[in-house]
């Protein structure tokens, strides 16, 4: 006989009320970052970094650009995931709660910023 | 007990390290590490869309020696991050979780983690040095 109340069952998101959507979202963005990893891997590989016309001609192209776009999302969202659980595992109380909003807010801006950066020279900026 | 008093996580360095206890807390210090490059990654991309005397100037930056130390070290934390990740991506299909499975595995992250960011410093060209 179980204790739990059917509405419980049928939700399935455990005592943290979480669920298995944060581990589920880490593994799902760590695969991403994987393929995506190898790609920019390659890529850094086959450019010369000091020239800037070599960098942004590669960069301005729509499937670099894209997946540059993809890889800043992805990342950033991987990051906040995982930093995240580095704040809940540390600190407490007011602490945690600042410092889980401090990594949302900084997280958004960094995407933000490298999104931007990528779709100007995208656009011919 | 107070809301404001609850046990955080278990305090590891009462024990003994392992190869199974260093791997895992390096991959959260290699993660929170990347973390912080994604803002390096993200200042040489608005470098990039800056022009190019802002570009030059992230050349000559990222160029200077302090940060190519850096920046190794963000090299390593992403092979071994990468490396270790997929290790883990495995264990959670439910395989390779036999003490000399682990151990295996782990001796195997680290090596071709170092390889493959020697392999990868001297890939990258700035201006067909190193």
């Amino acid at each position: 006989m179980s204790l739990r109340t059917p509405l419980g069952r049928v939700l399935g998101l455990g005592s943290s009320g979480g669920g298995t959507g944060h581990w589920w979202s880490q593994r799902v963005t760590a695969v991403a970052l994987a393929l995506l990893g190898i790609w920019f891997v390659f890529a850094l590989l086959s450019l010369d970094l000091s020239s800037r016309a070599d960098v942004s001609g590669w960069l301005s192209r729509p499937l670099n650009a894209v997946l540059m776009v993809i890889l800043l999302g992805v990342a950033a969202y991987h990051s906040l995931l995982g930093t995240e659980v580095v704040v809940e595992d540390y600190t407490r109380g007011s602490a945690r709660v600042l410092g889980r909003v401090a990594l949302q807010f900084a997280h958004v801006v960094v995407a933000g910023v490298g999104i931007f950066a990528v779709l100007k020279l995208a656009f011919g900026g | 007990m107070a809301a404001d008093n609850r046990p955080l996580s278990p305090h590891l360095q009462v024990y003994r390290p392992q190869i199974t206890s260093v791997l895992s807390i390096s991959h959260r210090i290699s993660g929170v590490f990347m973390a912080a490059g994604l803002c390096v990654l993200v200042y040489w991309l608005t470098a990039l869309a800056g022009g190019p005397g802002a570009y030059a100037d992230a050349v000559g930056l990222l160029g200077s020696w302090p940060v190519q130390i850096l920046l190794f070290a963000w090299v390593v934390a992403f092979f071994y991050h990468f490396l270790n990740g997929i290790r883990h991506l495995i264990w959670d299909t439910g395989h390779g979780f036999e003490i000399e499975q682990v151990n295996r595995s782990g001796k195997f992250v680290l090596i071709a983690a170092a390889v493959l960011a020697v392999l990868f410093w001297f890939g990258v060209r700035m201006g067909g040095g190193a």
